[in-house]
């Protein structure tokens, strides 16, 4: 028996044979696991979804009540069995609902972890890692010059900004889904209690994490708002907002981005941006391969991102290693893929 | 360290100019001494660290990190110091040092550290720093510390402190040394205004503006003189003699960098008291050579006996600052003009430094016409055999004081219309820093006949003169149009009907044993894309022979 009998890469997504499933499938199929929301893992049309009760919602508000033909909710922890394969779900900290899909057969456990980190993050629950035979990994930040500082660093870094610059509005690029709210909750975290502008964009998701528990704080509608207003506030909008027409309603911006690319200067300049923020929702190198190590896997497999350094890796550390060449993720403006200009794709 | 390195990073990303003097007078304020006395000296490109090279930093990592990972980390960030910075491996918090260095620790500990203990002492200062702190440092120490913020802003800065013109703080300025703390003391009022004791200053030097057709309306020839603009070096030469009755020389170039050491022939030759302004040139069998002689001598640390002999360095002076130390430059330019012929001729006769001084020639002319057609023709309009080392012409209002900076007006420089032609885009190499994901440095070729018919030969290599829309352009092209692939370089489609015509402007045309087509460009840009033109109507390598033959 082979890992690759319990799953295997095929151009629709991970396909498990023994189940009939797919796991994030880029293509619409008949059973569909979902890890978490973000659009280039969760899309609409397939017959069947499985997913956290937060994953579904917030795809339900995404595509619309009728996003799949049927639904079920897994809770951390919760297992179901899908043929007769035995899926477990747990946290894994990525975004809100966020989880590591556990297959186990026959003795055999694959934990597809989707996209994770293993720091904290107020939105979430925290990623724990699971003990398994193939541990599959992204590898979105797989080189070692990736290796984010701590969140609170990041967020002094804008509000000391705040202080020099108090006539400005900071507008702060974040993925509509995840980083937003973590950047709102991590400056409530650091005692920032003056209004938060957001985005359009950003509301319908920004108000349901609300309803799930995490506190936000004031927020309001950016557009509407006074100039006085938003002199020295900080405005939340998707990254595409930033430095498009929308952002000249503001008087003299600074432009931030929270984003893992961040850490890297020229990917900074590249979007011009005057403040960096390097706030990830992935996993950094060395949370990777800490994380890896802790599932105590024999063979790993590694989806998107910078694959090789990560397979490199693996090979030195004694660990059956392969990409798995996955396509089709990181093609919304996500965390997943580079800022524009796109990176090589060779 | 970590500190400066925090404002320094900030500032790199910061693109107003009143937000950066602010960001810096912030940082100047909040930041005691000697910190900031030594920020300022960086901001300033007053440090200099002789001993370290990208190869010290490239071992150090080595030691240190799997090449793979690193080679695979470098090719992403297409930085070095940035790599070596994000990826050095920090030892466990029980292991480091009790503290950050500090920006003072560490500039006195690189004066005083012997090149062979500079690994170790590095590595244990990257180990004590955080990411930003090591990027810092390793931009400091390898001399490639770009923040975008000139000397002159950083003073503006510090001026700002006391509520001073910033031109009070340039006054000063030259008889000041790291870390500054009479400075500070001065413009916070808690000092005397510093005397300086160098007795050869640097003067911070006037610029001119880039004259275009549409401002002669406004200008009146009678206003102006006109002298040739030299394809040389800008040097301001200061001698005198100090308080020790020492004779100094020095040169400076126009940031006020000292490169007195490059030239010692120079300094050995110009025997007066004051300051001039002039351009570093070789002259050589009683005439001026070009831009690429003289490049032999240019970034030497040490001269040989035979550079001196073969590339004799020669002042060719136009402005007269400072004589037997009286300050001429708030004096009109007609009248700085005529002290200085005086001075050069005084200095001529038997003097051996008439070798290696002489004044740089007003050219007469009534009207633009007449100054147009000298400018195009400047062998008969009495450049004469110096002719290929013009580049220009050089207009200087007759009643102009010496102003520092660049003020527009008083000066202009109006160049030769640069060389163009017409050539194939054949390679793409990404580039580095800012633009490490473009495809941003283009090698491009012209038609020459081979064997089996024209083949483009490569005549030249360009990373700049386009705009930032048309690198988009041309990175898009590189990627859809990609034959063939050689690490960082890709090889783009290129025949008579296919392919990417660019329009090339350049300085001038020399022989080369270097290239295949043998011939060098200076100074080439990419002036336009010719995205309508075919390939085949490209320029061909007779028509840049036929530019040398004639140069």
């Amino acid at each position: 028996m082979r890992p690759e009998d319990l799953l295997r890469p095929t151009p629709r997504g991970l396909h498990c044979p023994v189940g009939d499933f797919y796991i994030d499938p880029v293509r619409a199929v008949p059973r569909a696991v979902i890890t978490h929301g973000h659009s280039d893992h969760a899309r609409a049309g397939h017959g069947h979804v499985l997913a956290t009760r937060e994953t579904l919602d917030l795809m339900a508000i995404r595509y619309g009540e009728n996003f799949a033909g049927s639904t079920q909710a897994i809770a951390y922890g919760e297992s179901v069995e899908v043929g007769r394969v035995r899926i477990t779900a747990h946290p894994a900290g990525h975004v809100l609902g966020s989880a590591q899909m556990a297959l186990s057969w026959r003795g055999l456990t694959i934990v597809a972890s989707g996209d994770y980190k293993d720091a904290a993050d107020p939105t979430c629950a925290r990623f724990e890692p699971v003990p398994c035979d193939v541990f599959i990994s992204e590898a979105t930040f797989g080189l070692p010059v990736f290796r984010h500082p701590p969140a609170a660093t990041e967020t002094a870094k804008l509000l000391n900004s705040l202080a020099v610059f108090p006539e400005r509005a900071h507008i702060v690029g974040a993925y509509s889904l995840g980083k937003a709210q973590r950047v709102m909750a991590l400056l409530r975290e650091a005692g920032h209690e003056a209004p938060i502008f957001i985005h359009g964009a950003l509301t319908a998701i920004t108000a349901y994490y609300e309803t799930q528990g995490i506190p936000l704080g004031d927020v309001r509608p950016a557009t509407g708002a006074s100039k006085a207003e938003l002199a020295g506030a900080v405005v939340v909008a998707p990254p595409s907002a930033i430095t498009d027409l929308w952002s000249r309603r503001f008087p003299e911006p600074v432009t931030a981005f929270a984003s893992g690319w961040m850490r890297v200067r020229a990917r900074a300049r590249q979007r011009g941006i005057e403040l960096p923020l390097v706030i990830s929702d992935h996993a950094d190198w060395d949370g990777l391969i800490a994380s890896i190590a802790a599932t105590g896997c024999s063979e790993l497999w590694v989806t998107h991102g910078a694959e090789e350094a990560l397979v490199h890796w693996a090979g030195t550390h004694g660990l059956k290693a392969r990409p798995l060449h996955m396509v089709g993720y990181g093609e919304e403006e996500g965390e997943d893929t580079p800022p524009a200009p796109e990176s090589e794709a060779s | 360290m970590n500190r400066f390195a925090a404002f320094l990073d900030r500032l790199a990303y910061e693109p107003g100019r009143n937000a950066k003097v602010r960001l810096m007078a912030d940082y100047f304020r909040a930041t005691p001494d000697p910190e900031r006395g030594y920020a300022l000296a960086a901001l300033t490109g007053a440090l200099s660290f002789a001993n370290a090279k990208p190869g010290l930093v490239r071992t150090l990592i080595m030691e240190r990190a799997d090449p793979v990972l690193f080679a695979l980390s470098y090719d992403y960030v297409g930085d070095l110091s940035e790599t070596v910075a994000l990826m050095w491996p920090a030892p466990p918090a029980h292991m480091r040092p009790n503290h950050a260095p500090l920006l003072s620790e560490i500039v006195e500990g690189l004066a005083e550290t012997p090149k062979r203990d500079l690994p170790a002492r590095l590595a244990a200062w990257l180990d004590g720093l955080d990411d930003t702190g090591r990027w810092a440092l390793l931009k400091l120490i390898t001399g490639s510390m770009r923040v975008g913020a000139s000397a002159r802003l950083a003073k503006t800065a510090v001026a700002r402190l006391g509520d001073l013109p910033p031109d009070e703080v340039e006054l000063v300025w030259p008889g000041l040394t790291p870390p500054y703390a009479d400075l500070f003391a001065w413009v916070e009022g808690r000092a005397e205004r510093p005397e300086t004791n160098d007795p050869v200053p640097f003067r911070p030097v006037m610029l001119a503006h880039a004259l275009e057709p549409e401002d002669f309306a406004g200008l009146d020839p009678a206003d102006f003189s006109a002298e040739w603009k030299w394809d040389g070096i800008r040097v301001q030469v200061v001698a005198g003699r100090g308080e020790d009755g020492v004779h100094h020389v020095r040169l400076y170039s126009r940031t006020g960098e000292d490169i007195s050491a490059t030239f010692p022939d120079l300094a050995e030759a110009l025997d007066f008291s004051g300051a001039l302004d002039g351009e570093l040139l070789v002259r050589k069998d009683g005439r001026v050579q070009s831009f690429n002689v003289l490049q032999q001598r240019l970034n030497r640390k040490s001269v040989t006996p035979r550079m001196l002999k073969d590339f004799p360095a020669h002042v060719r002076a136009y402005d007269l600052l400072v004589e037997d130390g009286e300050d001429l430059r708030e004096r009109p330019f007609a009248e700085r003009r005529v002290r200085l012929e005086a001075l050069v001729a005084r200095l001529g006769g038997v003097d051996p430094a008439a070798a290696r001084l002489d004044l740089s020639p007003v050219i007469p002319f009534a009207d633009w016409e007449e100054l147009a057609a000298a400018r195009a023709d400047p062998a008969s309009a009495g450049a004469g055999p110096d002719a290929d080392a013009v580049e220009g012409v050089m207009l200087k209002r007759v009643d102009s004081l010496y102003v520092p900076g660049r003020p527009k007006g008083p000066w202009w420089k109006w160049k030769r219309d640069p060389h163009t032609v017409d050539a194939v885009l054949m390679y793409a190499q990404r580039g580095h820093g800012k633009r490490s994901s473009y495809y941003s440095d283009y090698t491009f070729g012209v038609w020459s006949a081979g064997p089996e018919g024209d083949v483009l030969v490569p005549v030249g290599k360009a990373y700049f003169g386009f705009t930032d829309a048309e690198l988009k352009e041309i990175d898009r092209f590189v990627r859809n149009h990609t034959v063939n692939r050689f690490g960082p370089v890709r090889e783009v489609t290129h025949g008579p009907d296919e392919g990417l015509v660019l329009e090339v402007a350049f300085e001038g045309l020399a022989r080369s044993t270097r290239h295949r087509s043998g011939v060098a460009m200076r100074f080439p840009r990419i002036a336009r894309l010719r995205w309508d033109k075919p390939p085949r109507e490209a320029d061909r390598l007779e028509a840049l022979e036929a530019l040398i033959r004639e140069g």
